[in-house]
């Protein structure tokens, strides 16, 4: 059995957690620069370029693209094959985040509900552990900020509404968000499982990279039919008009129960952030 | 694109009336930051009828809370945070004296009332931008709650930070200018 020591996994998602603060992914830059051939509002292209400018400062410079440098997220898939040595592997990652976001100089955001007390160190982080086959251990660290996660929404639609029923509620949620989530956004939309499970597909949907294609033939005529119709609300970048209000819409699917039809929106601001190792 | 409009904080009455939407201004002098938490108590602190923290009159408030200071440098990322948040505290500090604020979306009726009502402007800064945001300031102090952590006041020294008006005080809002006019028929 492959033995991986907690040791080794904090250091991982501390690495993890301040490469993808400070470096925005390629295909987020390229879907900018694309999106500048596109936008016809004055204003949109030069926010368009300003963030461009922004990512090459934030990796050049080690500083955070944006302030908010997020709740933690992480992805874990364990394989069954690997045994985790030195401790719990929870609290390995909760230790990754502690040493990352201090070590990074990255803004601790994560607050008591209630009185609003910062917890200090931008623990605990969410985790979602999935156990695949094989002896590889694989972490997925996506910061999430709060301006684009408070425009998000899960529902739970009657079946008879439809595909049609499911768009006007995605196309909705973008159009009531306007501004707030720092558009050019991504729409990451989950439909089906429970009403936990759909929130997590949207969440899921959201780290495929941009400009990739879904494998599934008829969500991408949908992503492409619903991106179209998002675009033609005139929100654009940073909601003061234009083209381009989201880059991408990504959706994951899955069956239902037969009375149900759940359906989430999680939307993600320009900054979309997510790296990963395998170890 | 127009020209940029430079202004220097404090703002006065004229400088207000002379902005409109979608004017690009470039801001230099003092801000002070402020998010939600820091609103409430500054809003607390005006029903007691005690002084507040700073003096708001002429001043703009940036809502901003900002990432930790690398060392060699004043302040880490420094971005806007989103505005309608602090919208059920604004119309408070408008009549009150305050002419400015930096954030990002766009404002409820409220506060676009009392921005014509008092005279006062409302600027967008660039969401997310907080790396290239951070380059325009010089200075950063903790002037009042620091155990606020990143949501503490702070005064800061700006040098031609670049902000477009999105909020005039004559109930102009880029905001939905801006959507109208590039809204196409839905399909």
């Amino acid at each position: 059995m492959r033995q991986i020591s907690t040791e080794k996994i904090s250091q991982a998602v501390r690495d993890l957690a301040i490469r993808a603060n400070v470096e925005l992914g390629e295909d987020v830059i390229l879907a900018f620069e694309a999106a500048m051939e596109r936008e016809e509002s004055p204003t949109g292209r030069e926010i368009l370029k300003r963030l461009i400018e922004n990512a090459k400062i934030a990796r050049e410079q080690r500083i955070p693209m944006c302030q908010d440098t997020g709740f933690a997220v992480v992805f874990v898939e364990l394989g069954q094959d690997v045994h985790i040595t030195g401790g719990s592997l929870r609290d390995a990652i909760t230790e990754g985040v502690r040493r990352g976001y201090e070590e990074g100089y990255l803004r601790k955001s994560i607050c008591h509900c209630i009185t609003r007390k910062n917890t200090g160190d931008n623990t605990p982080p969410v985790i979602h552990f999935d156990i695949v086959p094989g002896d590889r251990l694989r972490i997925i660290f996506a910061p999430k900020g709060g301006g684009s996660e408070n425009m998000s929404r899960v529902t739970m639609l009657t079946p008879a509404v439809g595909i049609e029923g499911i768009r006007d509620f995605v196309v909705q949620r973008v159009k009531e968000s306007g501004s707030n989530p720092c558009p050019p956004t991504i729409v990451g939309v989950g439909i089906g499982g429970t009403m936990e499970q759909a929130a997590i597909l949207a969440k899921k949907a959201l780290l495929r990279p941009l400009g990739s294609e879904n494998p599934d033939e008829e969500l991408r005529k949908l992503e492409k039919d619903w991106l179209e119709r998002i675009n033609r609300l005139g929100i654009g970048p940073q909601g003061l008009g234009g083209r381009i209000t989201s880059l991408a819409v990504h959706i994951n699917m899955m069956p239902c129960h037969i009375a149900s039809l759940p359906v989430a929106v999680n939307i993600q601001c320009h900054a979309a952030r997510h790296k990963e190792i395998e170890l | 694109m127009s020209e940029f409009i430079h202004l220097t904080t404090p703002l006065t009455d004229e400088d207000v009336k002379r902005l409109r939407i979608g004017d690009r201004v470039l801001i230099s002098g003092v801000l002070y930051s402020a998010r939600d938490a820091a609103h409430r108590r500054l809003v607390e602190l005006l029903k007691e009828g005690k002084p507040l923290p700073f003096d708001v009159r002429g001043h703009v408030i940036y809502y901003m809370g900002p990432s930790p200071a690398p060392p060699g440098r004043p302040i880490g990322a420094a971005g806007p945070t989103t505005s309608y948040r602090m919208d059920p505290y604004t119309p408070e500090l408008i009549a009150h004296g305050l002419k400015g604020m930096i954030g990002k979306g766009a404002r409820s009726d409220a506060v676009k009332e009392a921005m014509k009502k008092y005279g006062a402007v409302y600027f967008a800064a660039i969401g997310g931008a907080g790396a290239l945001m951070s380059l325009s300031i010089i200075s950063a102090e903790v002037i009042a709650y620091p155990e606020l952590g990143p949501e503490a006041v702070r005064r800061l020294e700006v040098k031609e930070m670049p902000v477009v008006v999105a909020t005039d005080a004559y109930g102009g809002d880029l905001y939905e200018e801006g959507v109208k006019r590039y809204a196409l028929p839905s399909i």
